[in-house]
């Protein structure tokens, strides 16, 4: 033990120790910095020059994606979506503490208004129309029990330039009752052609709900239980979303599509568990991110919403798909 | 929240020196030490906590609420585990060996984060070792603090000992943020970074804390688990754990409070990491000074009023004041009560449980405070989810205020003070 070590040798070999951790850590951190790569360089596609698939590529850039083919927006977001008039960008500025950003961009992918919040960028939609945006953050630091995590989300009227940070205002009715709690989070919201009708995740004591809203009237109501990240189909009939079917944390997740007529439930052939909130190719065919190779790499899929079929890479390294149908 | 995140850890070293220079006698240097190992840790662990968030979700693209439901596990195996490492400090008289055992556990686990890669249940794994690291290593710390110095002086040394530890708290995510900015988001960089910090403060612990320390009796015949669940026989000792308890039963936790201030005034979410802040900052100037105030009106005094403070933080959320005001009301009352309660307590209990129990002793009572505020806050969310969040407040008001006139009663006055 130490005490047969004099002082001084004790200050000196601790010293020494230091110098090598502090330089072990200088050195990694230096290389880390080394490491970033510069954003791709702006090749003036645009939504309103390149239809087709838009996908957030490995290096963070939103780009336009023709199978191996890539024209890159020079866009950097965490997520992005494009619809109708306008394209959303998430992204997260760092800072003490970092903060994030919504970036709503028009059909140039010219920033027309940015609004500024905290929290890690997790879900971005527009509506069919273009006019609203939404977006959905985690957060930390929000919940009683230390280091849990909840979300948020928020609209943005794109019209009247109307914003909702926090959508949890909701008068939200549950099971035919009016219903609040301090643990409400909402994720994934998905709108209909009407720019008022959205549908999203409601979670509240350990379950989900789907939950049809009216943006105007400001209420809400469960539909069904177990729904996670919908999202609408083109023709506003079907919602594609993620279904728990396993608990616990590893592979929790199965993507299904509920016909909204007929309250019926069709689980996809995508056997993997999805974590993402699929956007529609087109009204058959869903997209969504999963786990690439190395880590923390992502591939785009595509399915048919019908259960039939199998699955298809559509994209390596890339994720956050979303269509620019014109 | 402070308790539940291991409060207990530890912290660097120059800010204890200016008062233990005007002070009568000097705060001894194995408290400075342990300080000093506290300061660093925290910068250390609270780097982790900082980004976990972003890591999980931009750097691994997991989704962390599949991480959430791990917290109530947690406390509970925290507090188990809190037990176990001070009675087998105790047991060995091995203070500094089981507590370096928590501290180096800690440390491998930066590197267990990083190697985990998207594997939720390897960072699950990591992320409870880390936790039980700070279980095992916080009684023994605070058993050395109160065996390394006379018992008079207690308070101050608590109050030097968790100012240090709160400075690296406060430094911690900063340094974090920083990190992330400087290298455009490497979160590795971030943890290697976190983990040379940690190793250092283990070394810290190795070269200037004592291995034997004089007031622990290295006794031949080692206590036995039964003596440790004995300790509440004695009438000071039970008398001091069921106020902790009571009190922490209607504690609710200083994260819930942040959820009510974030709900009155509609605050943007980017401010929700600098409300911690903001209390750790009170709480690191006050620590001290309110340490020595315990040394010479007995500790029974703020440990009381501190709890009073808390009172306080509830109503003025109940009150209708806002704005700034409230908030750097609330931020003010939340680092008082932490400064008046936290390592009050430990020099409250601790010269009642025999020197051969001391980790154990102190261990109880940090888990009997940890398990009633888990329990306050279970029950003040089903409170606002049945009612409304006034209600919540005014009924968690209503049981403080009670508790309080209970623990003025229980506690006996001076219970501790030197003969």
């Amino acid at each position: 033990m130490t005490p047969t070590l004099s002082l001084r040798t004790r200050i000196g070999a601790v010293a020494l120790a230091a110098a090598v951790l502090a330089a072990l850590a200088v050195v990694y951190t230096v290389r880390a910095t080394d490491r970033a790569q510069p954003g791709a360089a702006a090749s003036g596609v645009t939504l309103a020059n390149t239809p087709g698939l838009y996908a957030r590529t490995a290096e963070g850039t939103v780009a336009a994606v023709h199978g191996d083919r890539r024209k890159d927006t020079g866009l950097t977001c965490r997520r992005f979506y494009a619809a109708g008039t306008s394209a959303v960008c998430l992204t997260t500025r760092p800072g003490i503490p970092p903060r994030s950003e919504a970036i709503v961009l028009d059909r140039d992918l010219r920033p027309r208004r940015t609004v500024t919040f905290g929290g890690t960028p997790n879900r971005a939609r527009v509506s069919p129309s273009g006019r609203m945006v939404s977006w959905t953050v985690f957060v930390s630091g929000d919940s009683y029990a230390g280091n849990a995590f909840s979300t948020r989300s928020g609209i943005l009227d794109t019209k009247t330039g109307y914003l909702i940070k926090n959508v949890e205002t909701l008068q939200l009715t549950l099971g035919g009752r009016r219903y609040s709690a301090s643990d409400v989070n909402y994720w994934g919201i998905t709108f209909a052609r009407d720019d008022n009708r959205f549908y999203a995740t409601v979670s509240t004591r350990g379950k989900t709900y789907l939950v049809e809203g009216d943006l105007n009237a400001w209420t809400a109501r469960t539909l069904r239980e177990n729904v996670e990240c919908p999202s609408l189909s083109p023709d506003g009939t079907r919602l594609a979303y993620k279904k728990r079917v396993r608990q616990g944390s590893s592979d929790p997740w199965r993507l299904h599509v509920l016909d909204l007529k007929t309250m019926q439930d069709t689980p996809l052939a995508e056997t993997r568990s999805v974590d993402d909130q699929a956007a529609w190719l087109d009204g058959a065919t869903l997209a969504y991110a999963l786990p690439g190779r190395g880590r923390g790499t992502s591939d785009i899929w595509s399915v048919p919403a019908d259960g039939t079929g199998t699955p298809v890479r559509v994209a390596r390294d890339a994720s956050s798909p979303s269509i620019n149908a014109s | 929240m402070y308790l539940a995140a291991g409060r207990g850890g530890p912290a660097p070293a120059p800010a204890p020196s200016a008062p233990a220079r005007q002070a009568r006698t000097r705060v001894g240097s194995t408290v400075v030490a342990l300080g000093a190992v506290s300061l660093v840790t925290d910068i250390s662990s609270e780097m982790v906590t900082a980004v976990l968030p972003l890591y999980l979700v931009l750097g691994l693209g997991l989704n962390p609420l599949q991480f959430g439901f791990l917290d109530g596990l947690y406390n509970g195996v925290t507090a188990f585990v809190r037990l176990a490492g001070g009675h087998l400090a105790d047991r060995r008289g091995r203070h500094k060996l089981v507590a370096g055992c928590g501290y180096a556990l800690s440390a491998v686990c930066k590197l267990g984060l990083l190697a985990a890669g998207g594997s939720t249940a390897a960072l699950t794994a990591a992320l409870a070792a880390d936790r039980i690291g700070k279980g095992v290593r916080t009684a023994p710390r605070d058993a050395l603090i109160t065996l390394s110095c006379a018992e008079r002086d207690l308070g101050r040394a608590f109050g030097v000992h968790r100012a240090m530890d709160t400075t690296g708290a406060l430094l911690g995510p900063l340094a974090a943020f920083a990190l992330l900015w400087l290298t455009a988001d490497a979160y590795d960089a971030v943890f290697v970074v976190s983990f040379c910090l940690a190793l250092f403060a283990v070394l810290l612990l190795y070269a200037f804390v004592p291995g034997r320390t004089p007031g622990a009796p290295s006794n031949s015949r080692a206590p036995k688990l039964r003596s440790v669940f004995r300790l509440p026989a004695d009438r000071a000792f039970r008398r001091i754990l069921v106020t902790a308890t009571l009190l922490g039963l209607v504690s609710v936790g200083d994260g819930f409070l942040y959820l009510v201030l974030q709900q009155r005034l509609d605050l943007d979410t980017a401010y929700f990491p600098l409300l911690p802040l903001g209390s750790a900052a009170v709480y690191l100037l006050l620590a001290v000074p309110v340490g020595r105030i315990a040394d010479r009106t007995g500790r029974r005094v703020p440990y009381l009023l501190g709890h009073a403070a808390l009172l306080g933080a509830y109503l003025a959320l109940c009150s209708p004041a806002t704005g700034w005001p409230l908030t750097i009301g609330v931020l003010l009352l939340l680092g008082a009560f932490y400064a008046a309660t936290d390592g009050v307590l430990m020099a409250l209990g601790g010269p009642v449980v025999p020197a051969d129990r001391r980790a154990a002793g102190l261990a109880l009572l940090q888990s009997g405070q940890a398990v009633g505020r888990l329990l306050a806050s279970v029950l003040f969310g089903a409170a606002w989810t049945l009612w409304s969040m006034h209600t919540a407040l005014a009924l968690a008001a209503a049981a403080l205020t009670l508790a309080l006139l209970t623990a003025c009663r229980l506690l006996p006055a001076r219970p501790t003070e030197p003969r």
